[in-house]
């Protein structure tokens, strides 16, 4: 399962992240900022290509990860766009997106 | 040296080549020899053979052989692999070894020389002794050979030379001394390569061999050593593939060896060895994944042997080196032409390396307690002073059971290396691996793993202590992640930073990273944020800070004298901090009130402050510096004695500022370049935090950009939300000074459009609404700046209306002056415009004027201008059209000599307004008028739109003397005014180019004199008038054809001569018979000596019709009585 789960604004900023709490956060946090240089290869690279556009799983960064754990999120995070009291690019505060990523990370303890 | 304990051994590293010894060469003082020696030395590329050559005495001792064993039954191995092993097939035992001798074939001392030959054969053989190493002989001869098979001698003691030195003729080489040594050399050293492949074919046999010999039990790791040694010479034979298959072996084999604590070390040496040479032999045959296979294989088999606990430390040193090598070996193939990719990049092995270098560190610091000291006898010691086999304990060499030995000599051992490891500059080594490690990432577009390395490197710096590089480091990334809006990073690297700045004692960086981490982009808790606040505080006041949590007690205590110092010094206690790059805990936005100001308005401006630290925080003063600095005293508020500056955390102040602008700066912008708010005092120490332009900084376009989205959303504008929300609140840097609201009104009056050439009028009304008097009032009047070009050449404009201007007036009228204009009073003015041209103009008014007013209490005079302008389209008046007719008024394509004509003028008013024509006349050239007194026909005449005036002269040519046919006219000239302009205005006088005609002569010219009528049975009498116009004389034949409508008296045919020059006149007595127009008895004439004149030509002269009253009946009685 999930160590650490962020979405990331197109700015790349991170507008959620959260992590198991046992481990080291900041740890975790360099993770994800790295693994952007890849993210943003990669979306560069689709957009020369004009590739299938609609193909939002990006693979691989690199640790495993897993498709239908993206899927799972990424409907709870058009959930969250689509509350109209949410404006786009402020950081996420949701419980429902807080318990669907509790869902997914490690149970620990 | 402890460090270099896990260095791989070169012999290991180098590319493995045959061992050749050259024997008999005396490089230092034989020439030839040395040139021998150079020609296989110098040049080595890669497309020689890989040999590596040597020279060697004739009598040198090669490493003896040992017995060879006949049986392995009671032999137990001390160990994989002894550590001379490699080094002895590279360098010490020659695969081949050549004997160079000087020996031609027809030497008068052959026989002497040939044993002697002999014997330096069996020397080099001797000391070869149980050894497979060949043994050749080059004879160095000075003659060039002859083709093989016919130097009879040669051949014959070859062989005796060959049978004296026990030889084979394949070993025996002959070389020539003469030009072409390179080649021969070439030719040689592939022959000794052949020779040293099969030494090293039969080296491999020969391990081969003993495997039968062996058993699982107590051989096995005999069985590596055997895979290795037959990979390495396979590897001296050049066969790579092979070498490959027999270290993956040799590799299997390694981890089936029973692993315990006393031998891991060994093991993992050795796989790390095997690892090593698969990996690059897989980058050489251009198969990189199976390397990084390999490699990945090889982590995932040994990262969990870690050994010895108490010396766990060793195992994260080897898997550190084993990461690095590999991002060497990657780095290298890279260097080769292999290319690597963004998510697989030496980088990565090359960060791996560093962690495990820190988890080094971290195991050293926990295992490696101060305090014991170095045991004595040294334990790491050896006789040999290294060790026989790699990866073993020197205080137990050779040693192979589970268990130690010696407890004690094992616990001291233990010590001795724990000890050892305490002196490793570990920091040193992270620090090295993660610059490598950042090159490669900035090679292949990683910029934020970069960064990320870059603070780890920075914290190692910090380890170290190395407090100005850790700053310098961290500095530089923290820029990425602010911008980048990283908060959590950001704010672990300014604690890191924080932690530097003040072990360092260094202020200025102190108050920098205290300022953000007290900022809102800080994620630290409140109380910590409330720690550094107090800290802040106490430095303002120049006193020393508390120290930061987490800091080395040995340093803190460091850091606190070096603050003492600090504080003590004086002077040197005001800093600046510009702070719009970062996010400072004082957030600043001004703003001006509007875009723009009258100069008439104070100028107003606001700035807002607000503070984001938990508790507030006191300011001494707020200055706001503009683009014009004399306005800066106007913009400063220092805290007085009892009022202080305070900002509560979570509130905006704003600050109000006014000012009055200067009159010169009318027109001009002015800007706010910066902003300072001073925090301190001068008693303790002042701290400028200063913002460029109105404020703002890293975070707050985003926060602003945020803002306004969701406004948008939500149609939340500022009117709606009265309480000052702070991320709405928009920046104003800079605002236009304008001059003041003109109280005056501008009035145009005309009529147009207006007439080409005419001096139009515009009348203009000024009225001041002013309260004071408008001083000044200056007019400035005419086209328009800004247009065609073409215009100003064609527009003429002029105060004076009585007379028309000439083009010397000029386009545009400049500061006419006006006089002073008292509150309500009106002025008028006329402009007149003469536009030469048709088309539109733009012209403009522009009354200026200055006038004295008072704001806020001071006097300023205020220049005010109001503009005005108009468009005006100018057309031409009339059309003229000018014909030549006929005094028949038949239309003229030529004009005969010297007989009279007509010339009709139309002048078609094109105007919208009624045109008074004034008069019209003509100036002829060379015609002259045959009336004599030419009148106007037109003086006075009103023409309507689209009325046509006409007029008609009677015109002749006199005879030119010129052969020039074609002549001008002359000029119609034509004076108008348009009608409602008063009596008074200029007349415009309009000139027409007649066009020209072309002239023809006449041979003979007739005209008629004839009444303007007749009357029915009276006589009509007409005379012809015949001019003979040429310079001879010209019989003419005439004749009248009889007319129903006439009778006639007169000559009805005759034939008569008229002389040059001269005329006849010829008279005729018509007799009408009936009334009406009636056709004239036709005149018939020819001339027989010019044959194109005829009657046709001269019919034209003549009348062809005439009128015919009918008869008068007298008024007699009878009628009357009838009536």
């Amino acid at each position: 399962m999930a160590v650490c789960i962020a979405v990331i604004a197109k700015e790349n900023y991170p507008l959620y992240i959260r992590s198991v709490p046992t481990q080291n956060e900041l740890k975790f946090h360099y993770t994800v900022h790295t693994s952007l240089d890849v993210v943003e290869e990669k979306i560069s690279a689709v957009g020369k290509s004009l590739g299938d556009q609609r193909e939002l799983y990006l693979g691989l960064l690199y640790p495993t990860e897993d498709y239908k754990m993206f899927r799972k999120l990424h409907n709870s995070f058009t959930d969250v766009m689509c509350n109209p009291f949410h404006n786009p690019g402020d950081t996420i505060q949701s419980k429902a997106f807080d318990g669907i990523v509790s869902g997914m990370m490690v149970q620990t303890g | 040296m402890a460090g270099s304990q896990w260095e791989l051994p070169p012999e290991l590293c180098c590319r493995p080549m045959a061992f050749v010894a050259l024997t008999g060469l005396d490089v230092v003082y034989n020439a030839v020899h040395r040139a021998i020696w150079d020609a296989f030395c110098a040049n080595r590329r890669a497309d020689r053979v890989p040999i590596s050559f040597k020279v060697l005495p004739g009598d040198h001792e090669y490493p003896k052989c040992r017995t060879k064993r006949t049986s392995y039954e009671w032999y137990i191995p001390k160990g994989i692999l002894k550590t001379g092993w490699m080094n002895k097939h590279l360098n010490l035992v020659p695969a081949l070894v050549v004997l160079f001798y000087e020996l031609d074939w027809d030497d008068p001392q052959w026989k002497e020389k040939q044993s002697e030959c002999a014997t330096k054969v069996e020397i080099v053989r001797t000391s070869l002794q149980g050894r497979n190493t060949k043994v050749a002989v080059v004879l160095i001869q000075k003659k060039t050979p002859l083709p093989p098979g016919e130097d009879l001698v040669a051949s014959e003691r070859a062989s005796s030379l060959c049978n004296a030195c026990d030889l084979s003729g394949k070993s025996l080489f002959v070389l020539p001394h003469t030009d072409h040594l390179v080649g021969y050399i070439i030719r040689l050293e592939n022959a000794f390569y052949e020779h040293a492949q099969t030494y090293y074919y039969t080296e491999i046999r020969r391990v081969k061999s003993h495997k039968e010999f062996l058993n699982k039990t107590t051989h096995q790791l005999l069985f590596v050593r055997h895979q290795f040694k037959i990979a390495f010479f396979s590897e001296l034979k050049q066969d790579t593939q092979n070498a490959l298959k027999y270290y993956r072996t040799a590799y299997s084999l390694v981890h089936e060896l029973r692993a315990h604590e006393t031998n891991m070390l060994e093991i993992k040496t050795m796989a790390g060895f095997i690892n090593y040479k698969i990996c690059r032999l897989c980058f050489q045959h251009n198969t990189p994944l199976d390397a990084i296979a390999q490699f990945r294989k090889h982590i995932d088999l040994c990262k969990k042997k870690i050994g010895s606990a108490e010396l766990a430390f060793e195992h994260a040193a080897w898997m550190s080196k084993q990461f690095q090598s590999f991002g060497e070996l990657f780095d290298e193939a890279i260097k080769l032409g292999l290319t690597a990719i963004q998510t697989q990049n030496p980088g990565f092995y090359y960060q791996q390396a560093a962690c495990y270098s820190q988890e080094r560190k971290q195991l050293a610091q926990q295992l490696c307690q101060a305090g014991a000291s170095y045991p004595s006898p040294d334990p790491l010691d050896t006789q040999s002073g290294g060790l026989d086999f790699y990866g073993q304990r020197p205080w137990r060499q050779g040693h192979q059971s589970i268990d130690p030995p010696d407890a004690e000599k094992e616990k001291t051992g233990i010590l001795a290396l724990q000890i050892k490891e305490r002196d490793v500059p570990h920091s040193e080594l992270i620090i090295a691996l993660l610059s490598n490690a950042v090159a490669q990432f900035k090679k292949y577009k990683c910029p934020r793993m970069k960064s990320h390395l870059m603070v780890q490197m920075g914290e190692e710096y910090y380890h170290a202590k190395d407090y100005t590089k850790a700053l310098k480091l961290l500095d530089y990334v923290m820029c990425d992640y602010r911008t980048e809006r990283w908060w959590g990073l950001l704010t672990a690297i300014l604690t890191t930073a924080l932690r530097c700045a003040y072990l360092m004692a260094s202020v200025k960086d102190y108050i920098i990273y205290c300022m953000e981490l007290l900022g809102r982009a800080s994620t630290l808790k409140e109380e910590q944020k409330g720690r550094i606040e107090k800290n802040l505080l106490k430095v303002l006041m120049n006193e020393v800070p508390d120290a930061e949590p987490e800091c080395d007690p040995s340093s803190v205590s460091a850091a606190r004298s070096l603050w003492n110092d600090r504080v003590a010094l004086s002077g040197s206690n005001e800093f600046t901090i510009e702070v719009q790059d970062y996010i400072p805990f004082i957030q600043c936005k001004a703003k001006f009130f509007s875009p723009s100001f009258h100069v008439d308005q104070p100028i107003q401006l606001q700035v807002f402050l607000r503070a984001d630290c938990p508790h507030p925080v006191t300011l001494n003063k707020l200055a706001v510096s503009l683009s014009n600095q004399e306005y800066n005293q106007w913009c400063v508020v220092e805290s007085s004695g009892q009022e202080s500056m305070s900002l509560i955390p979570g509130k905006t102040k704003c600050y109000n500022f006014s000012f009055v602008a200067k009159t010169e700066d009318v027109g001009k912008k002015i800007e706010m370049t910066g902003i300072e708010v001073m925090l301190g005092s001068d008693r303790g120490r002042c701290v400028f935090l200063s913002w460029r332009g109105a404020g703002g900084d890293a975070a707050s376009n985003h926060e602003a950009l945020q803002a306004s989205r969701s406004s948008r959303r939500w149609g939340r504008g500022m009117e709606t939300r009265p309480e000052l929300d702070w991320d709405n609140l928009i920046m104003q840097h800079s605002t236009m000074i304008i001059s003041r609201v003109p109280k005056i009104s501008v009035q145009l009056s005309h009529q147009p459009p207006a007439l080409n050439n005419e001096m139009y009028c515009i009348s203009l009304t000024v009225q001041s609404q002013e309260e004071g008097v408008a001083k000044e009032v200056k007019l400035t009047a005419g086209l328009k700046p800004g247009q065609d070009a073409n215009l100003g050449q064609t527009t003429h404009v002029t105060l004076d209306g009585s007379k028309v201007c000439d083009d010397t007036a000029p386009a545009l009228l400049p500061d006419v002056p006006l006089g002073d204009l008292k509150p309500g009073e009106k002025l008028e003015r006329c402009v007149y415009v003469r536009c030469v041209s048709t088309g539109p103009r733009v012209f403009l008014f522009h009354v200026a004027y200055s006038i004295d007013t008072t704001v806020e209490g001071r006097q300023i005079v205020c220049k005010c201008h109001k503009d005005e302008t108009a468009t005006i389209e100018t057309v031409v008046p009339f059309e003229v059209s000018v014909k030549f007719v006929s005094t028949k008024f038949e239309p003229l394509d030529r004009v005969a000599v010297d007989i009279p004509f007509l010339l009709m003028t139309d002048i078609l008013s094109s105007s919208p307004w009624p045109l008074v024509l004034a008069s019209s006349s003509l100036q002829l050239l060379t015609m002259t008028s045959n009336t004599p007194q030419l009148q106007s026909q037109l003086q006075e005449v009103v023409l309507q739109t689209g009325e046509c005036a006409s007029e008609c002269f009677c015109l002749r040519c006199p005879p030119l003397t010129s052969s020039n046919n074609t002549v001008a006219t002359g000029q119609y000239l034509i004076s108008w005014r348009r009608k409602p302009s008063s009596a008074d205005s200029p007349l415009i006088q309009t000139t027409v180019t007649l066009p020209h005609v072309i002239l023809e002569s006449v041979p003979l010219y007739i005209h008629a004199d004839l009444p303007s009528f007749g009357r029915v049975r009276e006589s009509l009498p007409v005379r012809y008038h015949i001019e003979n116009r040429t310079a001879l004389v010209q019989e003419v034949e005439m004749a009248v054809e009889p007319s129903d409508a006439f009778m006639f008296s007169g000559l009805k045919q005759v034939r008569l001569r008229i002389l040059p020059g001269s005329e006849q006149q010829m008279l005729y007595n018509y007799y009408p018979l009936m009334a009406g127009y009636q056709t004239l008895p036709q005149l018939n004439i020819s001339l027989p000596r010019c044959p194109t004149t005829n009657t046709h030509t001269l019919r034209r002269f003549l009348p062809q019709r005439i009128f015919v009253k009918p008869q008068g009946r007298q008024l007699d009685d009878a009628s009357i009585a009838a009536a």
